[in-house]
């Protein structure tokens, strides 16, 4: 029984990533409707500004979460500005094909930029209470995962609070239902979409400071990033931003239970098969409204 | 001919001028030209495919003009984005009503109001929209797309009216909706009118458009085919057999 709580709390942790990754994607593909193949590579961007923070300023890689934010926040407004606009504006096919390849293409130079700025070495941030965690009936709840648990939560909340409840939020939603009426009502639609891609970098940004003390970080993790993600707002239903962390969890407790009881090989090959199935079965996705 | 004071009014509130509109290799609109004067109720009747909704678009600034040129108040707004255009005071409904509807009323209301000039007086244009609606009051905490037609016009329309309008513009407000929703939205835009606001309507009902409106335009294949004062075109022959329906009483 505590194997299988076990496993499934490793899943939840995990999870918790995988949400947080795919919320940034979702709301790129709800808003500016294109979907953003780099998206991993902010991912990765994110872990290498984290891991800087850490080496060179010996920051605790949650409290240089202040300086990784900003950082990749802005980063994504200037993405947004010299790459994007290019082909947001643009229209049906053309910018679904361009959209992709160009996304694609940055994706590649932000890769290949990683590689001979950080070189190849796989990295990864340990913080001297790594190892400590709390043993509860026998399942090992490590701090840094309980932490980064929390701090999704927390985020998932103010970023529902902050679209739902603020006025340039507000904005971003209506914007996302009818651009056109959204200009209309006095909108700046080139804004909007500027602040929701540079809010979509920062989320990426977190998953990646959580990457460093979770998983190995390299310049070529990206696109691993972008498919798990994409594999979330499909389960969450494309356009469901709030739907991306239960779809998260859901996918890393799919992973744990299928790792722990069928094979670990198996692991990635379980998370293809349950997007191909929700694909055929419930293609508008498991957690929308209506 | 009826001397009518707004007629006779020099100055030009918006000016449309030659202004040609195309989709790719397809033109919707050849050399438009027509104005309208402050306070006025001008509509613009036509068939289906005319271009009417294309015509209130390019006003809008959701369609880039292929040439011509519009003003409003001697101020240039062709080549101006849609969203400044909106906060100078020109205000569309577009077809269809085109809500936020997974938005609350008062989310709709409140975004209607985005511009920097309608934000600042937002509270005041709540009330009054809230007066003129008050069953916008009720369901304001509702959602948008959980509401019937005619309570969707209504909140359309109050979305505009937060975005203060001198130039309020109707893309057909009846469509759709049972005779006494129409009646209240006819109610409401001879209201506004009274109040100050310029109207420019376009409505597939051109009997009731042409009864509300000082002036219309007629606008067929893209080109403006006629225009009069609205009384004189509820009468005239022409008018009557294409857009009242009615037939000429046969001479013997």
């Amino acid at each position: 029984m505590s194997s299988f709580m076990q496993t499934l709390v490793w899943g939840i942790f995990n999870g918790a990533i995988y949400g947080i990754a795919a919320m940034g994607l979702a709301l790129v593909f709800g808003v500016l409707k294109i979907l953003n193949i780099a998206h991993g590579e902010l991912v990765m961007l994110g872990g290498y500004l984290g891991f800087w923070a850490f080496s060179a300023l010996g920051l605790d890689p949650f409290l240089s979460l202040v300086l990784v934010i900003p950082g990749i926040f802005v980063l994504g407004l200037i993405l947004d500005r010299v790459v994007y606009r290019w082909v947001v504006r643009q229209w049906g096919e053309e910018k679904i094909k361009n959209s992709l390849l160009v996304s694609f293409g940055l994706g590649l130079v932000l890769t290949n930029l990683a590689q001979w700025l950080f070189t190849g070495d796989e990295r990864s941030v340990q913080p001297s209470y790594a190892g400590e965690g709390l043993n509860i009936y026998g399942v090992l709840m490590p701090y840094t995962r309980l932490a980064t648990l929390g701090i999704v939560l927390v985020v998932t909340v103010a970023l529902h609070f902050f679209l739902r409840k603020t006025y340039p939020g507000k904005a971003i939603l209506a914007t996302a239902e009818d651009y056109e009426s959204a200009e209309l009502a006095g909108i700046n639609i080139n804004r909007v979409y500027m602040l929701t891609f540079a809010l979509s970098a920062a989320l990426a940004a977190i998953a990646g400071q959580f990457v460093t003390f979770t998983y190995a970080l390299l310049p070529s993790i990206g696109m691993f990033w972008t498919l798990k993600a994409m594999i979330v707002i499909v389960l969450a239903g494309t356009g469901s931003i709030m739907g991306a962390l239960p779809a998260g969890l859901l996918l890393g407790i799919i992973e744990a239970l299928s790792g722990a009881y069928l094979a670990q090989t198996y692991k990635e090959v379980i998370g293809l098969v349950i997007f191909l199935l929700v694909l055929i079965v419930r293609p508008q996705g498991l957690f929308v409204r209506k | 001919m009826p001397t009518w004071g707004r007629l006779c009014m020099p100055d030009k509130f918006l000016q449309i001028r030659d202004v040609s509109v195309a989709y790719g290799d397809i033109q919707a609109l050849w050399d438009v030209s027509l104005d309208v004067q402050e306070g006025e109720i001008v509509a613009l009747i036509g068939p289906n495919g005319a271009g009417k909704t294309t015509l209130m678009r390019a006003i809008a600034g959701l369609n880039p003009l292929k040439s011509g040129t519009i003003h409003l108040a001697e101020k240039a707004l062709h080549a101006t984005p849609a969203y400044k255009i909106a906060a100078q005071g020109v205000i569309l409904v577009p077809e269809g009503r085109r809500l936020f509807g997974g938005l609350t009323v008062f989310d709709n209301l409140e975004l209607g109001a985005y511009s920097k000039r309608a934000r600042a007086v937002r509270g005041d244009t709540l009330k009054l929209v809230y007066e003129l609606f008050p069953l916008l009051t009720e369901r304001r905490n509702q959602r948008a797309n959980t509401m019937s037609g005619g309570q969707q016009q209504m909140l359309a329309v109050g979305r505009a009216l937060m975005g203060v309008p001198k130039l309020l513009m109707l893309d057909e407000p009846s469509l759709g909706l049972g005779p006494l929703v129409v009646e209240n939205i006819f109610e409401t835009i001879k209201h506004m009118n009274d109040q100050g606001v310029t109207i420019f309507l376009v409505e597939q009902n051109a009997k009731k458009a042409l009864e509300l409106a000082d002036r219309a335009y007629i606008l067929e294949q893209g080109r403006i085919a006629g225009t009069g004062a609205a009384q004189e075109l509820l009468h005239d022959d022409r008018v009557q057999q294409a857009y009242l329906g009615i037939c000429p009483t046969p001479e013997t």
